[in-house]
């Protein structure tokens, strides 16, 4: 099998000595008609891999700004199979930025693990990252993922014990997901000293990239973990953008680059 | 060795009900929720732990409840004799306190000043600040927006034990979005914060412990039982939302194989009407929420329903992980009570019996009434009277054309 997109890029970012600029958004947010020119926005202003939510009615880890985006989704009747048509779509002009799917478990329980993992690669899917299923409980389906070149992104918090994170970076592939502050998406700054001492131990733990998210604002900040991490991920940030414009959609791809822009700028200064 | 008595020992050592169960959580609680499996296994095993907890349930909470020989009603039935259970006379008024107490206790001995609950009917909310305040735990509740209009007095009588009531506005406004929220505020506050969960569902340990603390309903209404029937009674009836009133009378029972047991849960408008809060009855597929995976209700992209229901307390999408294993191997039947039946069932105990149920308790007394009247007058139905319904009056006025 060839090597996974999400591993090529982190490859070819690493021979280059940058970080991977990981944006966030919504599938379906303020409708679904928009998500596949979102995703190509992000790709120009410098994005490394998209992570691509699947609006949840109950995202029990999301804060305000990311809940509110889940609703405006869910108002146009976004689903899981929307989701990954919209990723079909998507890769037919774009085949080589890795896609990541974010989420909750229970639309993939209801579509249905096998036919999950089989349109998900059709579509070109490249990583899951399901906030609710930690390594433990995704023992029964990890080989299935796996047969379907689907890798499994896990999630680190700073809560993570050292034995629960040996485990989690035994199971993890693609890159791991470094929660970096207790709490909801969208919540207040991070402590970047904070995260540089939590993410020491792991390096020597794995070989796989740290990536970072909560609390990435601006350039600025970006560019701080970007000093410690591998790559830097960031959600509310960009969502907060798209839904200051929901009522002009057509302004969103040009307030998404800004962000991303100055970002992407900040961490190859 | 009975048919079912590989189900006294569940769950594994994952949380897991068979398919059920489990740790669906964020990365973020891991940590905490270990913990609390690691505090809760060693004080489950811990005789002045066990002490405290029961002196607690007799002296503050008032056990053991009375089980109570409904004859006139049961008369007026003309079937078999039904047994109210009087979780109703507890302190607070329901069966909630009794995991309050317990989980109470276990914060206290973790060290964490804060704890924080969410609640439907207003009672988990109730039983969490009363314990709170006797403990001088800081304690906040959320509570869908809904629910704190319909519940109004049980909102103040929570402010006025100290609480912070938190309504929440996301979702559906009732108990689920509740639930959301609260594990907000513990991912958030994990390092000083104690979530006391009110129901047999949520991520491992809740569920076995919620049940363990709750199954001295059971325990007592056995020996009650053979004390006063003079055998085990022939069933057992409990109202199903989350279902820890009905976990509580039935565990201690789960072996005794000539004892049926009936869950009821929110019929609402009627299962056909799809308003309603009964996955199991409803066959629901399964799904993951709140960290478990059980019978859950949700449309065909797993975005989870709006339920209905006249109670608060039993607006659930989803239910308690051991049931649906109780479900599956049949240990348990369940079956739904409509919104119209609960009303009358209420009126009638409260006319012809003097005790007021609440709404989500009368749910089991309206299948009771099914029952009973098929049964022979020599057989018995011991039915969970969970909680008073001072807290409903505001609902069932409403529908009397009244407001106060």
């Amino acid at each position: 099998m060839t090597m996974n997109r999400i591993d090529q890029r982190f490859a070819a970012l690493k021979a280059q000595s940058r970080r991977a600029l990981i944006p966030y958004i919504t599938a379906g947010d303020p409708a679904p008609q928009y998500t596949v020119g979102f995703m190509h926005a992000c790709v120009e202003a410098g994005a490394d891999v998209l992570e691509l939510g699947v609006p949840f009615s109950d995202p029990m880890a999301d804060g305000p700004v990311i809940q509110k985006a889940c609703e405006r989704a869910l108002k146009h009747g976004t689903r899981l199979a929307d989701v990954l048509d919209m990723v079909a779509s998507f890769r037919e002009t774009d085949q080589t930025t890795p896609v990541v799917l974010m989420g909750y478990l229970n639309p993939v329980e209801r579509m249905g693990y096998e036919a999950f993992v089989r349109r998900a690669r059709d579509a070109g899917v490249d990583g899951i990252l399901m906030v609710d299923m930690p390594p433990e409980e995704a023992t029964a389906v990890a080989p299935l993922f796996t047969e379907h070149g689907l890798q499994s992104i896990f999630l680190l918090a700073p809560t993570t014990s050292p034995s629960r994170a040996a485990t989690i970076c035994a199971h993890g592939e693609g890159y791991l997901y470094y929660v970096s502050l207790k709490g909801v998406t969208g919540a207040a700054s991070l402590d970047v000293e904070a995260v540089a001492r939590q993410l020491a131990p792991l390096r020597e733990m794995t070989d796989l990239p740290l990536c970072v998210g909560f609390g990435i604002r601006d350039g600025e900040t970006a560019a701080a973990v970007g000093r410690v991490a591998d790559g830097v991920i960031v959600g509310s940030a960009l969502v907060s953008r798209i839904a200051e414009n929901a009522e002009r959609p057509e302004a969103i791809p040009a307030a998404l680059k800004a962000v991303l822009s100055d970002m992407r700028d900040a961490l190859d200064r | 060795m009975t048919k079912f008595s590989d189900l006294t020992r569940l769950p594994d050592a994952q949380g897991h009900f068979g398919p059920y169960g489990g740790r669906f959580v964020s990365e973020t609680l891991s940590f905490a929720l270990e913990e609390l499996e690691k505090a809760y296994m060693s004080l489950r095993d811990d005789a002045d732990f066990q002490a405290e907890f029961d002196r607690d349930l007799a002296q503050y909470v008032g056990r053991p409840s009375p089980l109570y020989h409904a004859e006139r009603w049961s008369e007026k039935i003309g079937g078999a004799q039904i047994w109210l259970k009087r979780e109703d006379l507890n302190h607070t008024g329901a069966h909630k306190v009794n995991n309050t107490i317990g989980q109470a206790l276990l914060a206290k001995k973790s060290g964490k000043p804060r704890v924080i609950a969410e609640t439907g009917a207003g009672q988990h909310g109730v039983a969490t600040a009363t314990v709170a305040a006797r403990l001088g735990l800081k304690c906040e509740i959320y509570m869908g927006a809904e629910d704190v209009e319909r519940q109004k007095l049980n909102v103040y009588r929570m402010r006025l034990l100290g609480a912070e009531v938190h309504p929440v506005e996301s979702g559906s406004r009732t108990l689920k979005d509740a639930m959301n929220e609260a594990l907000r505020d513990w991912v958030t506050n994990v390092d000083d914060t104690f979530y006391i969960i009110g129901t047999v569902a949520g991520p491992h340990p809740y569920p076995a412990m919620v049940r363990d603390f709750t199954a001295v309903i059971g325990r007592e209404a056995r020996e009650q039982s053979l004390v006063q029937i003079g055998r085990l009674p022939d069933a057992l009836v409990a109202c199903v939302g989350g279902g820890s009133n009905a976990i509580g009378l039935f565990y201690p029972f789960i072996e005794d194989e000539e004892v049926a047991m009936v869950g009821v849960e929110a019929g609402g408008d009627g299962i056909e009407t799809g308003r309603h809060a009964a996955p199991l009855t409803a066959n629901a597929p399964s799904g993951v929420l709140h960290g478990n995976r059980t019978y859950l209700m949700s449309d065909a992209s797993g975005q989870v329903s709006d339920t209905h229901s006249i109670s608060a307390g039993l607006d659930y999408p989803g239910v308690g992980p051991e049931h649906a294993l109780w479900k599956d191997v049949g240990r348990v039947s369940y079956v739904a009570a409509n919104d119209d039946a609960v009303l009358e069932a209420f009126r009638e105990l409260t006319r012809i019996e003097g005790i007021m149920p609440a709404l989500e308790s009368a749910h089991a007394l309206a299948h009771a009434k099914v029952m009973a009247a098929s049964m022979r007058p020599d057989q018995h139905i011991v039915v969970n009277l969970s909680g008073r319904g001072d807290k409903d009056i505001h609902t069932v006025a409403k529908l009397d054309g009244l407001e106060f």
